[in-house]
C-alpha cells in the first residue's frame, strides 16, 4: 500500500515539473496560436545558461538564475520580434519549419558549446533533502519545491493574465487580433513580450529540472513531448488543466516505471493517447476554441 | 445540359513543356536503368540514397505540400516498415522483396487505426502528435526481444548476398555477390522512385487529387461540393504511410542492421525529408527532386563537419522559408510558368460548334467538378 501511495505521489510531484514545461508552451499558442518547437530545447537552453553563470561568476544556483531570468525574457523578446514575427500567420508549415530548424540549431550550438556530456546544477545538498511522512514515506523536498513552483508559476500567470492591462491585451490579441489592432494594441510588441514571459518561465523549469536531473543538449525534443502531452491532456486554454494534465502525465510514468523501468516513457505516451481518445479536447477544455 | 450555342470547352492539363518532359523522364528512366552496367558501386550507393530520399520526399510532400497535413512523425513508418521487413524476412522467411511490399502494406495497415487518433488534433497539434506516435512505435519496438529489443539486431545472409534476386544477378551478370547486392538495391530504389513520383502524380491528377485541391484552398466550400475533407487526408495519411513503410523496409534491407534510435531517427527520415522538400519546392512534384540533388550535394560537401553542418542546414532552412517559402523550383515555376508535371486543370475554349457528345471532358472528374455553366 505505502509502495503504491509512494508511487503515486512521485508521479504527482512529477507533474509538476511537467506542467512548468507546458506553461511556456500553453502560453505561446494561448496568445499567439504558435507551436513552439524548440521550447524543449529553449528549456535545456536555459539550464546551461544558469550552469554557464554560476560557473564564470562563482555565484550560488539561485542567484544565477535570478541573472538568467531577465537574460531569457530578453532572448525570448529578441526571437519573437526578429524571427517568429516574420512567419506567423494563417500558414501553419512555415511557423513549425522555422521552429523545427531553430531545435535543430540550438541543439546543435549546445553539443557544439558545452559537448554532449551530462551536466546538472548542484546546490548545497538541498537536491537529496527528504522530509519523513507517515508509515515510512517520505517526500524529497526537491520534487515537493518544484511542484510548488508550477503552482507558483501558474498563480502569477493567471494573475497576469486576468488581472492586468498587459493581460487583458494578451486575451484581446488571443481572441480576435483584427479587433485589437483596431483598438490600438501593437500586437507584434505584444507576442515579444508574450515569448518573453514563456521564456522567463522556461528558466524556471531548467531551474528544477537541472537541480533534479541530469541534461545534456539532445533531450529538449523530449521535453517538448512531455509539454506538449501536458497541455493536451489539459486541454487547451487553461493553465490549472495543463497543471492536470502534467501531474497525469507523471502519475502515468511512475506507475509504468514502477512495473518495468523501460516502461516509463511508453506508459505516459499511451495515458496520452488515451485521452486523446475518450476525450480529444482534453479534459479541462476551454469553452470555444 | 449545355446547349449548343454556348461555348464549348476542354479541360487540359498537358502542356507543351509537359510533353518534351516526358519523353525526357522516359529518356532519363532508361539511362538510370543501364547506369549501373555504366558507373561504378560508389555511384550506386550515392544514388541509392538520393533515390530513397525522394521516395520519402514526394510522399512527405504528398501529406504536407498537397494536404496540409505537416507531419514531423515521417520516422513513424520508416521505422515501422524498417522493423516489418527484418520480421517477415527473418521470422516468416519470406523473400526480401515481397517483404518489402509486404511492410509497406502492414505500414499502412497500422496507419489506419493510427489516423483516427492523430486526426483528433490539428495544425501544429497534429505534427507534434505524429511525433508522439513515432516515439510510442520506437519504444514499442525497442521491447521487442526477438528484433534485438533495445539494442537492434542484423539481417542473415540468406536475406541479403544470398537472396534470390542477388543471385539472379550473379548469375546473369558475373557480378560478385557484394556488388550484385548492390545493384538490386539500386535498381529496387530506383523502381521505388519511379512509383512514388507515378503514385502522387496520378492521385493528384485523379479526382482524389481535385478534392485535395478543394480542401487545401477551402475546406468548409469542399465539403458543400460534396468533398469529405477527413476521409481524403485519411486516404492520403495511408498511402503516405505505405510509401514510407516501403522505403524504410528497403533503406534497411540495404543497411542490413538495425537499431530502434536509427530506424525511428527524426533527423534522417524527417528532419532531412523537411529540408528537402522546402528548398525544391513545397507542393509540386520537381521540387522535391531538385531538393534531393541539392540536399545530396550539401551533405556532400558538409556532413563531416557534424553539428555545424546541421547547424547550418537549420539555418539554411529558415532563411528559404523566410525569403523563398516555394523552393527553388517554386520560385522558377512562377516566374516562367514551368510545369514538368502539370495537375492545374485549364479550360481552354473549343471554336469548332457541334453536338455535346463531341466535347470531351475528359477527366471525368475534372468534368464532374466544373460540370453545369461552363
Amino acid at each position: 500500500m505505502t509502495a503504491v501511495l509512494d508511487t503515486i505521489l512521485q508521479g504527482v510531484l512529477l507533474g509538476g515539473l511537467y506542467a512548468l514545461f507546458a506553461a511556456g508552451l500553453a502560453l505561446i499558442f494561448g496568445v499567439m496560436r504558435l507551436v513552439n518547437l524548440a521550447h524543449g530545447d529553449l528549456i535545456v537552453l536555459a539550464a546551461y545558461l544558469i550552469l554557464l553563470i554560476a560557473n564564470t561568476l562563482h555565484l550560488g544556483v539561485i542567484l544565477s538564475f535570478i541573472i538568467a531570468l531577465p537574460l531569457m525574457f530578453a532572448a525570448g523578446y529578441v526571437l519573437q520580434t526578429g524571427l517568429l514575427n516574420r512567419v506567423i500567420g494563417n500558414d501553419i508549415l512555415a511557423p513549425l519549419l522555422t521552429t523545427f530548424g531553430l531545435s535543430i540549431i540550438l541543439q546543435n550550438a549546445m553539443l557544439t558549446g558545452f559537448s554532449a556530456d551530462s551536466r546538472r546544477l548542484t546546490s548545497d545538498g538541498i537536491e537529496t533533502a527528504s522530509l519523513p511522512l507517515f508509515n515510512g514515506l517520505a517526500i524529497g523536498v526537491m520534487p515537493l519545491l518544484t511542484f510548488l513552483a508550477a503552482v507558483a508559476v501558474i498563480i502569477a500567470l493567471n494573475q497576469l493574465f486576468y488581472r492586468t492591462a498587459l493581460g487583458y491585451a494578451f486575451r484581446a490579441v488571443s481572441d480576435d487580433p483584427v479587433t485589437a489592432r483596431l483598438m490600438g494594441i501593437d500586437d507584434k510588441q505584444l507576442f515579444g513580450i508574450a515569448m518573453g514571459v514563456a521564456l522567463a518561465v522556461c528558466a524556471v523549469a531548467a531551474l528544477f529540472l537541472g537541480l533534479r536531473a541530469n541534461f545534456d543538449p539532445t533531450i529538449g525534443p523530449g521535453r517538448l513531448i512531455f509539454a506538449f502531452e501536458a497541455v493536451i491532456i489539459g486541454g487547451l486554454g487553461s493553465l490549472w488543466g495543463t497543471l492536470a494534465g502534467g501531474v497525469i502525465l507523471g502519475v502515468a510514468q511512475t506507475i509504468g516505471a514502477s512495473i518495468n523501468p523501460e516502461w516509463q516513457l511508453l506508459a505516459g505516451h499511451l495515458a496520452f493517447l488515451v485521452v486523446l481518445a475518450v476525450a480529444p479536447r482534453g479534459l479541462f477544455p476551454r469553452a470555444v476554441d | 445540359m449545355m446547349n449548343s450555342a454556348a461555348p464549348r470547352f476542354v479541360i487540359a492539363t498537358r502542356t507543351p513543356v509537359s510533353t518534351v518532359a516526358a519523353f525526357g523522364s522516359a529518356a532519363l528512366i532508361l539511362f538510370l536503368a543501364a547506369l549501373p552496367f555504366l558507373a561504378g558501386r560508389n555511384v550506386m550507393q550515392n544514388m541509392f540514397f538520393i533515390l530513397t530520399m525522394l521516395a520519402l520526399a514526394q510522399f512527405w510532400n504528398l501529406l504536407a505540400g498537397y494536404s496540409g497535413l505537416i507531419s514531423v512523425g515521417q520516422q513513424a513508418f520508416v521505422g515501422l516498415g524498417a522493423y516489418l521487413l527484418f520480421a517477415w524476412t527473418i521470422l516468416a522467411g519470406v523473400d526480401p522483396v515481397l517483404a518489402i511490399v509486404l511492410s509497406g502494406a502492414v505500414a499502412a495497415l497500422i496507419a489506419l487505426p493510427t489516423s483516427f487518433l492523430v486526426f483528433r488534433l490539428k495544425g501544429a497539434y497534429f505534427a507534434v502528435g505524429t511525433w508522439v506516435v513515432a516515439e510510442v512505435f520506437r519504444l514499442l519496438l525497442a521491447q521487442v526481444k526477438i528484433l534485438g529489443g533495445g539494442t537492434g539486431t542484423a539481417l542473415p545472409r540468406e536475406v541479403t548476398n544470398d537472396a534470390v534476386l542477388v543471385s539472379w544477378i550473379t548469375h546473369l551478370t558475373g557480378a560478385r555477390a557484394a556488388v550484385a547486392r548492390d545493384m538490386a538495391d539500386y535498381w529496387l530504389a530506383l523502381i521505388l522512385a519511379i512509383a512514388a513520383i507515378g503514385l502522387v502524380y496520378g492521385l493528384l491528377r485523379s479526382r482524389r487529387g481535385l478534392a485535395l485541391a478543394a480542401i487545401r484552398d477551402h475546406e468548409a466550400a469542399s465539403g458543400s461540393v460534396g468533398v469529405d475533407a477527413t476521409r481524403t487526408k485519411r486516404l492520403v495519411y495511408v498511402v503516405s504511410a505505405f510509401g514510407a513503410g516501403m522505403t524504410g523496409a528497403l533503406i534497411y534491407l540495404s543497411k542490413a542492421r538495425i537499431s530502434p534510435d536509427a530506424a525511428f531517427s527524426l533527423i534522417d527520415w524527417t528532419a532531412f525529408v523537411f529540408f528537402i522538400v522546402i528548398i525544391g519546392g513545397i507542393a509540386t512534384i520537381e521540387g522535391p527532386i531538385i531538393g534531393v540533388l541539392v540536399f545530396w550535394l550539401i551533405q556532400n560537401e558538409l556532413s563531416s563537419f557534424g553539428s555545424v553542418y546541421l547547424m547550418l542546414l537549420g539555418a539554411l532552412a529558415i532563411v528559404i522559408m523566410l525569403f523563398f517559402p516555394k523552393g527553388i523550383w517554386g520560385t522558377l515555376a512562377e516566374r516562367f510558368d514551368l510545369h514538368l508535371f502539370p495537375i492545374r486543370r485549364r479550360l481552354e475554349i473549343v471554336d469548332r460548334a457541334g453536338s455535346p457528345d463531341d466535347i470531351d471532358l475528359r477527366p471525368a472528374p475534372a468534368a464532374h467538378v466544373h460540370g453545369g455553366k461552363p
